[in-house]
């Protein structure tokens, strides 16, 4: 009963100290009242660190340290002791990613359906050109502590948090504080203590940048930008945000990423810098662990989790995606997916709907297998290594801040109460009545002389034995106790309550019996009961689905692998000089095309019975934007140094959609926003492959650009202010951009010149990534597309680039093309256009479906684009057109969507073509390739069968089952949580999943119901 | 007609077409009979007849078969002869540009709006009529947009000085757009902007549905009456409808939006057809046995959910045949305008429709749902001689080869815009 002895003690000890300080400026308004803030905690089992428990150990804490630790400690005179018998004492939790005491600027939010457009910069004073660059915010300089939001930490375990303005693209420097309630000059354990960088603008509604890729150009560029700052430049003057930026370099980096494809992202941008990020996670990184340790980053990761679906409706379900329910199944497995990959990690608390999810959450992650050791690391002592301040916090070492947190159990177990939280020496309550644990023995006598034996239990149920036993209820919240029993049954039932307060050792109360007679009783302990031990069930994790690669419905398992084949007795469309050859036999080996001709024979091959059937090579899409996760960066006229290569997307089912199509190869434009755009990125349909792997390698670059009726933004309702708003302006953009290239270009051959020539003084130029991209144009290092229409701009876009003395490379679209097409010609350009597109706005009045076929005639180089998810299906059959329209032959025909694109795109030494020797890249097709009536039944990409009818109706029946499994454990799931399960924020109804679809803006071909526009959400983005 | 055209190729010699297409005319009535022999003959009711003959007198069939007769004859052998394809749903005529707003008269304001009659807006001028006759496409469905009831649809014939000509059946269906019951993500993006709560849009729309029907309710209880002291002209408008003379077009897509079309049926007795109907496999069965015909808009188009079959826009067609649902195929693309609808009818087949099947749904199936089956939509007797002689296969980019096309009997002009800017080009490129 020792164990209640310090009751009174703790009580009185509950008031918050003051100025622990010997010295300090505040003055007090009050009689002084200097304390050392000695305790002594003891017997306690102290958790110094994940690696280090002590039994029946001791704590001693002074003026907010911890003066020592350990077994066999000597107790110091002046200390206060808090006997811990059967508690446990944890280091206290650390949060990197807070906002605590940070308010998170709110933007103007305009009513999500007009674009607005801001050119410059709103924020005032000596500031950055690009709002959204907020490296000038210091953290420490606008926190002030929060009382509640504290509490609500600290009730979950936090001691300490690493805060930070939510707002912008570069965030500045956040502070590093104790969750104390104490004046904010004590709480700042480190003013500037990491860097934050996101992928969001925040409160920034300056249009540039607009795009995922646009912001990863002006990480690129600010970084840059800072080096080049350094040489103090004359024609910056002084540039705060720069400033800022340079100094928190030294500091650890954090980059809210939020996703599995954007951490990667983000860590390539730090690995074009010399910067490792540590990366905040958005939940889904298991989704491609292995992409995410190549990363070596360190990460953040939160525990929201999907709410569960009902699943009672199959109208809603319909509208559900597999890998929503997959997600919800696997997603507590994330934390422990990182553990199995030995990729460091830390848990934050942020993003979760209420602070009291935290522990269940994390409890649920250990039920999917992470280890409680590696949790409590996660908390502790890898967030403070990560901020270098593990010598001051993050374990029960001498000399660290004294931040700890006292539990009735082990920290991470379901029963286990967190009875108080001490923050820099300060004790915070959290449910002391828990402290003292009323089970057990007692014996009790009353003044009406009742005797019993009163055993407290489990479940607030109280024995009374006496010659029979009876059954009552009682309650204890630290001090006052309640019980009540019933003597007799049914109507003869009588009860008596109780109440009283522990008085230490002895209970002393008062009663009143069912016949309304008051009586004084006492109790007093007696022994604990013999605990009924828990048949210790060794817990095995979870277990879950598969992960799909891609984490999608029609995902693979495993990435499917190069095979030898042999197409036997096909009519072969080659697309080459051998022509369309008939009853012929194709053989693919080591993903090249190994032979075409009669009687192949290869005994390694898998044989397919082309009988009937028609082989050609993969289709080539010269003009797509599925796979990005933003197409346009709208938000300048000239916009050279994004790159789609930047944010490819593998997670798109289009990918998939399009090998069923027979297309193996698509250039993935930016979209027309802006007349010079981003970076293209040519990539293979290697689905299931992550984006790098994606990419075609060593592909001639290209990049996009635009004119017309979308650069001069003819749809905005409310006008125009970004120039151009005319062709003229368009004309002049052009002429303007390689203008300030070629005057780049001259000033850095002047520069190399001179920093060649000993004892010069180094001239330092500021890198431009747009007028880099615009100099590699003009070096014939990248290559151009350009969206075009009408002639007058098809003539005049020719003449600037011929001014400076490089080729338009490819116009796509260019539906008046065959208005031109002698000019063209003559310039050397290529033509990629619509089969019969028309009249769905001004500047295609004059499309032709003859467009196709009089380029060609005239000489051109001509291809059929999609720039359309769906009709890329078809691209054989649009390519088909020409033969209605003009009377192309079959074979010409096709080559529009093989050779003639591998040509423009400079790929036609490997693909677009079965020739020997080149990519095994081909289609096995059901009839003819140009009839309405064929279907692609196999899709070969680098002799890897990525599609094919059957495998795909294999997958579908997979996915019946798996999605049947999951919504019969969700089912479950529901009839489990009972009524709770009908409250809110327990179970969402399902919604429909949208996707964003890319196209060229005008757009008016469908996409399907559950699609929606990327242009106007990038506008608001 | 086809002289005419020839003359007219003379006259202008080398300068071939420079005038605009504005001397493309509507063809005169039909003087004398036409004989067109010795062709396949799909008669768009699931027959073939090889080596036939059809002879077309006063602007109608007269004769499908082996008969010959007297007055211009016009050898179709080795050709294919198909009844002129019909578009279900558009608005040609209604929307020149899509992106030009002082061009789109399809949409107006209001919620209710059952006298808007389409047919006299449509403009019989617009630049792409001319361009669905080479392919094959005859007659159009023109149906207003916007609000809860848009109004009427009519139907018309593509060669036409005016409305009043182009005119092939007026008012020919009411049009209800089912609000969606889909729920749809907040617009809003980014951190910093507080997450919009998603409406309940099935709440709302059975509201808004519940409303229609009020409508109905008392357009009935109005028609009842003999006579009114004031003319409400929305609910005069929707007399036919409760006779069957007029048919209710519900545009909607998912199941639930369809299974509530149902009581227009159960309710008020309409003849319904859902327009759209992306979703229409899944319930296949009970669209039977309701008697609710369909209007697949566009085949071409991505399947609804991330995880159905790539191809399940192509299969849905063979899916209502098999379950005997009355079904269209349409053509709604903005982009092309229309003329691609022999194509997607193509790609049904691809996907398990018989080729005469989906001949049937671009022509008769489409006749029935928009009420003219009597006058058109197939190659029989006593039909209004609506035909297209194509060298091969209608239904396949590579071989639609249109040689000539009848409506009610006169040739007419298979030029266009498109055509002449080919001319002009290849005169200019010396292209032969």
């Amino acid at each position: 009963m020792k164990r209640l002895k310090s009751l009174a003690l703790m009580l009185a000890f509950t008031t918050t100290l003051v100025q622990i300080r010997a010295q300090a400026t505040f003055p007090v308004n009050d009689i002084a009242n200097p304390k050392n803030g000695c305790y002594a905690f003891i017997n306690a089992v102290i958790v110094k660190d994940a690696q280090a428990t002590l039994q029946n150990a001791t704590l001693v804490i002074r003026e907010g340290k911890i003066e020592n630790a350990g077994s066999n400690i000597s107790i110091p005179k002046d200390a206060v002791v808090v006997d811990c018998k059967g508690k446990y004492i944890y280091p206290s939790f650390i949060d990197l990613f807070s906002d605590y005491g940070i308010a998170t600027p709110q933007r103007q939010v305009s009513d999500g359906f007009s674009f607005v457009q801001q050119i410059t910069s709103n924020t005032k004073g000596a500031y950055g050109w690009n709002q959204s660059i907020k490296s000038e915010t210091d953290g420490a300089k606008i926190f002030t502590g929060d009382d509640a939001k504290a509490k609500s930490l600290r009730e979950i375990g936090f001691g300490a948090v690493l805060t930070h303005q939510k707002d912008g693209i570069a965030r500045g420097s956040g502070p590093f504080v104790s969750l104390a309630t104490q004046p904010d000059n004590m709480v700042l354990l480190k003013e500037k203590a990491a860097a934050f960088y996101s992928f969001n603008k925040g409160t920034s509604a300056q249009n540039y940048p607009s795009s995922l890729m646009g912001m990863i150009a002006l990480l690129r560029q600010t970084y840059l930008d800072a080096q080049w700052y350094k040489t103090t430049p004359t024609k910056e003057g002084v540039n705060l945000s720069l400033k800022s930026w340079l100094e928190n370099q030294s500091l650890p980096q954090i980059f809210d990423a939020g996703d599995k494809w954007n951490d990667i992202r983000a860590d390539k941008i730090g690995d074009e810098f010399g910067i490792q990020y540590i990366i905040k996670g958005g939940g889904n990184e298991y989704q491609r662990i292995k992409e995410i340790a190549a990363t070596k980053a360190s990460y953040i990761l939160t525990l929201n989790y999907p709410l569960p679906m009902d699943v009672d409706d199959p109208n809603d379900l319909r509208m559900v995606g597999l890998d929503d329910l997959k997600h919800w199944e696997m997603a507590p497995g994330n934390a422990a997916a990182f553990e199995k990959a030995a990729v460091p990690f830390c848990l934050s608390a942020a993003d979760l709907t209420s602070p009291a999810d935290f522990m269940p959450n994390l409890r649920k992650a250990i039920e999917y297998g992470l280890s409680a050791e590696k949790a409590l690391d996660a908390l502790t002592k890898t967030p403070a290594t990560l901020l270098g301040m593990y010598n001051k916090i993050g374990s029960l070492d001498n000399g660290k801040i004294a931040n700890f947190i006292i539990t009735s159990g082990p920290v991470f177990e379901e029963k286990t109460v967190l009875l108080q939280n001490w923050t820099q020496g300060i004790k915070y309550a959290i449910k002391e009545d828990g402290w003292y644990d009323a089970k057990g023995a007692y014996k009790f006598t009353a003044s009406n002389g009742k005797t019993f034996s009163i055993d407290l239990k489990d479940a607030a149920v109280a024995s009374l034995i006496n010659k029979d036993s009876l059954t009552g209820k009682y309650s204890f919240d630290g001090k006052q106790v309640k019980i009540s029993y019933t003597e007799g049954k049914d109507s003869a039932a009588k009860e008596t309550i109780l109440s009283g307060i522990a008085n230490g050792d002895t209970w002393n109360g008062t009663g009143r019996d069912a016949l309304g007679n008051t009586f004084t009783w006492s109790a007093t302990f007696d022994h604990l009961l013999k605990l009924k031990t828990d048949s210790a069930k060794a817990k095995t994790p979870v277990t879950t689905g598969k992960v799909f690669y891609p984490f999608l419905g029609m995902g693979l398992e495993e990435m499917p692998k190069a095979e030898n084949i042999l197409i036997k007795n096909a009519t072969v469309w080659t697309s080459d000089a051998a022509g369309k050859l008939e009853a012929t036999d194709v053989l693919i080996k080591n993903g090249k095309i190994a032979g075409i001709g009669k009687n192949l024979t290869d005994a390694s091959a898998r044989k397919i019975d082309g009988t009937g059937k028609h082989v050609t090579a993969g289709i080539i899409d010269e003009h797509s934007h599925i796979a990005t996760a933003s197409v346009n960066e709208g938000g300048q006229s000239v916009t050279s140094e994004v790159r789609i290569g930047d944010n490819i997307n593998p997670d798109d089912i289009n990918i998939y959609r399009q090998l069923s199509g027979g297309v193996t190869t698509s250039h993935i434009l930016h979209g027309s926003a802006n007349t010079i755009g981003g970076q293209t990125q040519l990539i293979k349909l290697r689905w299931g492959a992550n984006a790098e792997d994606l990419k075609f390698a060593g592909a001639d670059p290209f990049i996009k650009f635009a004119l017309g009726e979308n650069v001069k933004v003819a749809r905005l309702s409310q006008g125009n202010t970004r120039f151009p708003d005319t062709r003229m302006g368009v004309e002049q953009v052009l002429t303007d951009a390689f203008q300030r290239a070629s005057d780049y270009q001259k000033l850095w051959k002047a520069a190399e010149e001179n920093n060649k020539k000993k004892a010069a003084v180094p001239t330092i130029l500021r890198r431009d990534l747009e007028l880099d991209a615009l100099v590699e144009i003009m070096n014939k290092k990248l290559f151009i597309t350009c969206h075009s229409y009408v002639q007058s701009e098809i003539n005049a876009t020719m003449k600037v680039a011929e001014k400076f003395g490089f080729p338009v490379n490819t116009f796509t679209h260019i539906l008046e093309g065959y208005k031109v097409a002698d000019k063209m010609k003559a310039h050397g350009a290529n033509a990629s256009t619509f089969s019969d597109w028309w009249n769905y706005k001004m500047e295609v009045l004059d499309a032709i479906p003859f467009n196709a076929y009089i380029m060609q005639q005239v000489g051109l180089n001509v291809a059929i684009n999609s720039d359309d998810a769906e009709m890329a299906r078809r691209l054989n059959q649009e390519a088909a057109k020409s033969i209605k329209y003009g009377g192309m032959s079959e074979e010409d025909a096709l080559k529009m969507v093989t050779i003639n694109p591998a040509k423009m795109l400079h790929i036609d030494g490997q693909t677009g073509s079965l020739k020997v020797g080149k990519d095994a890249d081909v289609v096995l097709w059901s009839d003819n390739p140009l009839s309405i009536y064929a279907k692609a039944e196999t899709t070969i990409v680098d002799g890897i069968i990525y599609f094919d009818r059957q495998k795909d109706a294999e997958l579908h029946l997979r996915n019946q089952a798996e999605k049947s499994r999951l919504i019969q454990k969700l089912a479950s799931a529901k009839k489990a949580s009972g009524a709770a399960g009908d409250k809110p924020g327990k179970f969402q109804k399902p919604t429909p999943r949208f996707e964003i679809m890319h196209t060229c803006m005008d757009h008016y071909h469908s996409h399907g119901l559950l699609t929606i526009d990327s242009e106007g959400l990038e506008g608001n983005n | 007609m086809k002289k005419l055209l020839i003359y007219t190729g003379c006259m202008m010699g080398l300068l071939i077409n420079l005038s605009a297409q504005e001397t493309i005319y509507p063809a005169p009535a039909q003087k004398e009979t036409i004989v067109l022999t010795n062709a396949t003959i799909h008669v768009g009711n699931g027959q073939v007849i090889n080596n036939g003959n059809v002879i077309i007198t006063n602007g109608k069939i007269t004769e499908v078969g082996t008969a010959t007769a007297v007055g211009k004859i016009i050898d179709c052998s080795g050709k294919h002869i198909y009844p002129g394809l019909i578009l279900t749903s558009t608005q040609l005529g209604l929307v020149e540009i899509p992106s030009v707003r002082a061009t789109d008269d399809g949409t107006e304001i209001g919620e209710m709006n059952p006298s808007i009659r389409s047919i006299v807006a449509y403009n019989t001028d617009s630049k792409v009529i001319n361009t669905l006759r080479p392919n094959g496409i005859l007659l159009a469905s023109i149906n207003p947009d916007g609000g809860l009831i848009s109004g009427s649809s009519s139907v018309v014939q593509l060669d036409a000085w005016n409305w009043e000509d182009a005119a092939y059946k007026t008012d020919a269906a009411i049009h209800f757009n089912m609000p969606s019951l889909l729920p749809r993500p907040p617009r809003t993006r980014g951190a910093a902007v507080p997450q919009q709560a998603i409406v309940d849009p099935v709440k709302k729309g059975l509201e808004q549905i519940e409303n229609v029907k009020v409508f109905f309710r008392e357009a009935k209880a109005y028609q009842a009456a003999s006579t009114h002291e004031n003319i409400n002209l929305k609910m005069e408008a929707v007399r036919a409808l409760f006779t069957k003379k007029q048919k209710l077009f519900i545009h909607c897509n998912i199941v639930k939006e369809m299974l509530l079309a149902i009581d227009f049926v159960k309710e008020f007795g309409f003849d319904v057809v859902l327009v759209g109907a992306v979703d229409s496999w899944q319930i296949a069965d009970l669209l039977k046995q309701n008697n609710i015909a369909v209007a697949l808009n566009q085949l071409h188009s991505l399947p609804t959910m991330v995880d159905d079959d790539v191809d399940q826009p192509y299969k849905t067609p063979a899916l209502l045949q098999k379950a005997g649902v009355l079904f269209s195929i349409n053509d709604e693309d903005g982009q092309t305008r229309h003329r691609n609808l022999p194509f997607n009818a193509g790609t049904a087949c691809a996907y398990g429709l018989s080729k005469e099947e989906a001949l049937s749904a671009i022509t008769l199936n489409a006749a029935k749902i928009l009420g003219i089956d009597a006058m058109t939509g197939s190659v029989e007797k006593g039909k209004d001689a609506n035909i297209v002689v194509s060298d091969g296969d209608i239904l396949d980019m590579k071989s639609n080869a249109i040689s000539y096309a009848f409506i009610q009997g006169r040739q007419v002009s298979l030029d266009n815009k498109q055509k002449q800017l080919f001319e002009k080009y290849k005169y200019k490129y010396g292209i032969k």
